[in-house]
């Protein structure tokens, strides 16, 4: 609730952050180049982060600014140069078979990001909001979280799935710090935990993916339909 | 003993087995073993012990009678298969991987006492995903090209499924916000609680996403995908304990959301959806069992019918309904494990996946192969057997609800299909044939006992019932709040 009272300076600066993050999915959408998606997600690891430490600042929730320094330690450094270390070893710099092509993927990620403009503004307008931020917060929530999902459809290199996931979890954060800043410390943590994890064990599969089948990219994994 | 000890030693055993495996790294079959042979006896134990929900370990661990049942399962799928592997996995390749094997194992039976066990939503989520993050390796330990495509799909799948019930979550979390203030702990007790109060469109958004996040886990067409992949290419014991095990855990996760909705009276969609959603893995299965050539495959599309099954009976709910529904967890757990552990050791004996390359099965596997052909029958939910009186149950709550009638009837039909398909596999590999007896290894007496054991609890489970489960299901039902 105390996210529907924000002052209009920091209202301002949250839109600002959030549509960032928007922006950046859209750049991880029109690139080819593995490395520019790296990078994409970790400016937009970074900039939950900032929000965080913001709302811990105005909201009075210390804990955030612990969260905060976690996000971006893990998230905007660890996970990063974890996934670039497997790309060197991998050997691989870009997407080689497309799909669809990035300009099309991003005539598609604007479709969804219309699409969930309107889911958001229902939200909205079901629940009495009139706070902008709170309905931005929701739409790019579910925008990146759609992202994700076409990054996963779309892309074939295995780190670009690794990435597609991250992306996913990264649109829930970064909704999560507006809509729902007190929620408990420990969930956030584990969560954090737990990606950590998750990308360790999606490294040593890549690994072996690379050993056994001989390639990173999902079209060769074929073998197993119906 | 007390709860809290009878919760700690559930969750120590197999625990120790993993330290065993990992520092001692001998004889590690032997403790996985024992660990089982402890955890089944203390989840009755709890089970028994668990009249009213209860909370403990500074808010962290919820027992109640429906957790308490899904923990039974897992510890009962874990003991069979437990037996199992000591038979199957003599036979791999490479014995100086084999502790990682049984320290993956029991960590993965060990995810799947946690999650069932967690209080809060958010740490229930993080439980399903370890689970995930565990099973992937057993799914891809053979290091073969299809089983290491196997466990990039599943774990590709099923992350990004999850992340879609965290996304719910949040919102339910969110929803929360306008009754209890900006901070709160959302656990299940919590949940149900406020549901009535709480934003309608929130609590349904809410119901919708984690449906499908967790429904992708438990195996529910069309986000069925990542299974039949998963279930055939890893080792047989794992594709027992993610089929008899793992699919019931995210399954109870489905039945809490659903009876929060309940609570808030938000009336008959979310279970016409639930229904949906079974009819859809009724047929996904019914057509895929009918042209399968991959045994494993097989019996993969058969978990995604009997998850559909559960969730038409929940779907359907009242007593019948969630009665069946309750059934056939455990009715589907033992008997799939048997249908397993059989397929395991005809697969190792033929060298091969392919029905179509096993033939005179009674030959090349004399007495066993009449027993995995009782489970065979019993799957198909013919009786004498446990699953036709869980199936029954099912069908005739749906039958009585009166709007969802020809549920009932598409519903029939379709175990008829599944019948028919699945039992012209099996004959076609029991007709007598001159075809030469195949040199792979013989199952030993580790895998005559669960499939023994399993055999005789079917049995036991179609012809008599136990009064003690009128009880806890009533018990169950009422928690639910899905008498209406």
């Amino acid at each position: 609730m105390t996210a529907l009272h924000f002052s209009p300076l920091l209202a301002s600066i949250f839109s600002l952050i959030v549509i960032g993050a928007l922006l950046l999915s859209f750049v991880m959408l029109g690139s080819r180049w593995l490395k520019d998606y790296m990078l994409a997600f970790a400016v937009q690891s970074w900039l939950i982060a900032i929000l965080s430490a913001l709302m811990a600042w105005a909201g009075g929730y210390t804990e955030l600014y612990f969260v905060a320094a976690l996000t971006a330690l893990f998230r905007g450094l660890v996970l990063p140069l974890m996934l670039l270390w497997v790309l060197k070893r991998l050997h691989v710099n870009r997407e080689l078979h497309e799909i669809v092509q990035p300009s099309t993927a991003l005539v598609l990620g604007a479709v969804l990001v219309i699409f969930s403009v309107v889911v958001a503004y229902r939200i909205g307008h079901a629940l009495d909001i009139e706070t902008r931020v709170v309905v931005l917060a929701l739409t790019v929530m579910l925008s990146i979280k759609l992202i994700g999902f076409l990054m996963l459809a779309i892309r074939r290199e295995a780190v670009s799935s690794i990435l597609g996931i991250l992306m996913l979890e990264n649109g829930i954060f970064l909704g999560s710090q507006i809509l729902v800043p007190g929620m408990p410390l420990m969930i956030e943590l584990v969560l954090l935990f737990d990606l950590l994890v998750a990308v360790t064990c999606f490294a040593v599969l890549v690994r072996y993916l690379m050993a056994s089948v001989g390639a990173t990219g999902s079209q060769a994994l074929q073998k197993l339909v119906g | 003993m007390s709860a809290a000890t009878l919760i700690i030693v559930l969750l120590a055993a197999p625990l120790v087995s993993v330290l065993w495996s990992l520092l001692v790294r001998r004889a590690m079959q032997w403790v996985n073993l024992l660990a089982a042979l402890v955890c089944f006896p203390v989840s009755i134990l709890l089970l028994i012990d668990a009249a009213a929900p209860r909370i403990y370990f500074e808010q962290m661990l919820y027992v109640d009678r429906i957790g308490a049942w899904v923990l039974m399962c897992v510890a009962l799928v874990y003991l069979l298969a437990s037996f199992f592997a000591i038979d199957y996995m003599r036979h791999g390749e490479d014995a100086r991987r084999l502790p990682n094997f049984y320290a993956l194992f029991a960590l993965f039976a060990w995810t799947m006492f946690a999650a069932p066990m967690a209080n809060m939503i958010g740490v229930y989520w993080i439980g399903i995903e370890m689970t995930t993050l565990v099973s992937t390796f057993l799914v891809g330990y053979e290091r073969r090209a299809e089983s290491m495509e196997a466990a990039w799909k599943y774990i590709i799948i099923v992350s990004g499924g999850i992340s879609i019930a965290l996304l719910g979550t949040v919102l339910l979390y969110w929803g929360g916000t306008f009754v209890l203030g900006p901070t709160y702990t959302l656990d299940w007790s919590t949940l149900d609680a406020i549901a009535p109060k709480m934003p309608a469109v929130l609590l349904q958004l809410g119901f919708l996403l984690a449906l499908v996040g967790y429904g992708v886990k438990a195996g529910l067409a069309p986000m069925h995908t990542w299974l039949p992949d998963a279930h055939s290419e890893g080792p047989a014991p794992v594709s027992a304990m993610l089929s008899g095990a793992l699919l019931n855990c995210a399954m109870l996760g489905i039945v809490r959301f659903l009876a929060a909705t309940d609570i808030a009276g938000h009336g008959g969609w979310p279970h016409r959806i639930l229904i949906a959603l079974g009819v859809a893995s009724l047929v996904v299965g019914a057509l895929f069992i009918m042209r399968q050539r991959g045994l494993k495959r097989m019996l993969a599309y058969s978990s995604v019918e009997h998850m559909g099954v559960i969730a038409l009976g929940f779907g359907f709910g009242g007593l019948l309904g969630v009665f069946g529904a309750l059934y056939h967890m455990l009715n589907h757990s033992i008997n799939k494990t048997l249908m397993f552990i059989g397929a395991g050791s005809a697969v190792h004996r033929y060298g091969t996946h392919d029905m179509q390359q096993m033939r005179n099965l009674p030959a090349a596997m004399p007495g066993l192969a009449w027993l995995w052909l009782a489970g065979a029958v019993a799957i198909t939910g013919a009786p004498p057997f446990g699953l036709f009186r869980s199936e029954l149950s099912v069908l005739m709550a749906g039958w009585m609800h009166g709007g969802t009638r020809w549920v009932a009837v598409l519903f029939l039909l379709l175990l008829i299909v599944i019948f028919i398909g699945f039992l012209n596999h099996f004959r076609q590999m029991y007709v007598p044939s001159e075809a030469p007896a195949p040199d792979g290894p013989l199952p030993g007496v580790m895998t005559w006992i669960p499939m023994l054991l399993a055999v005789a609890a079917l049995l036991l489970l179609g012809l008599w019932w136990p009064p003690l489960f009128t009880l806890w299901f009533g018990q169950i039902v009422h928690q639910l709040g899905a008498v209406s």
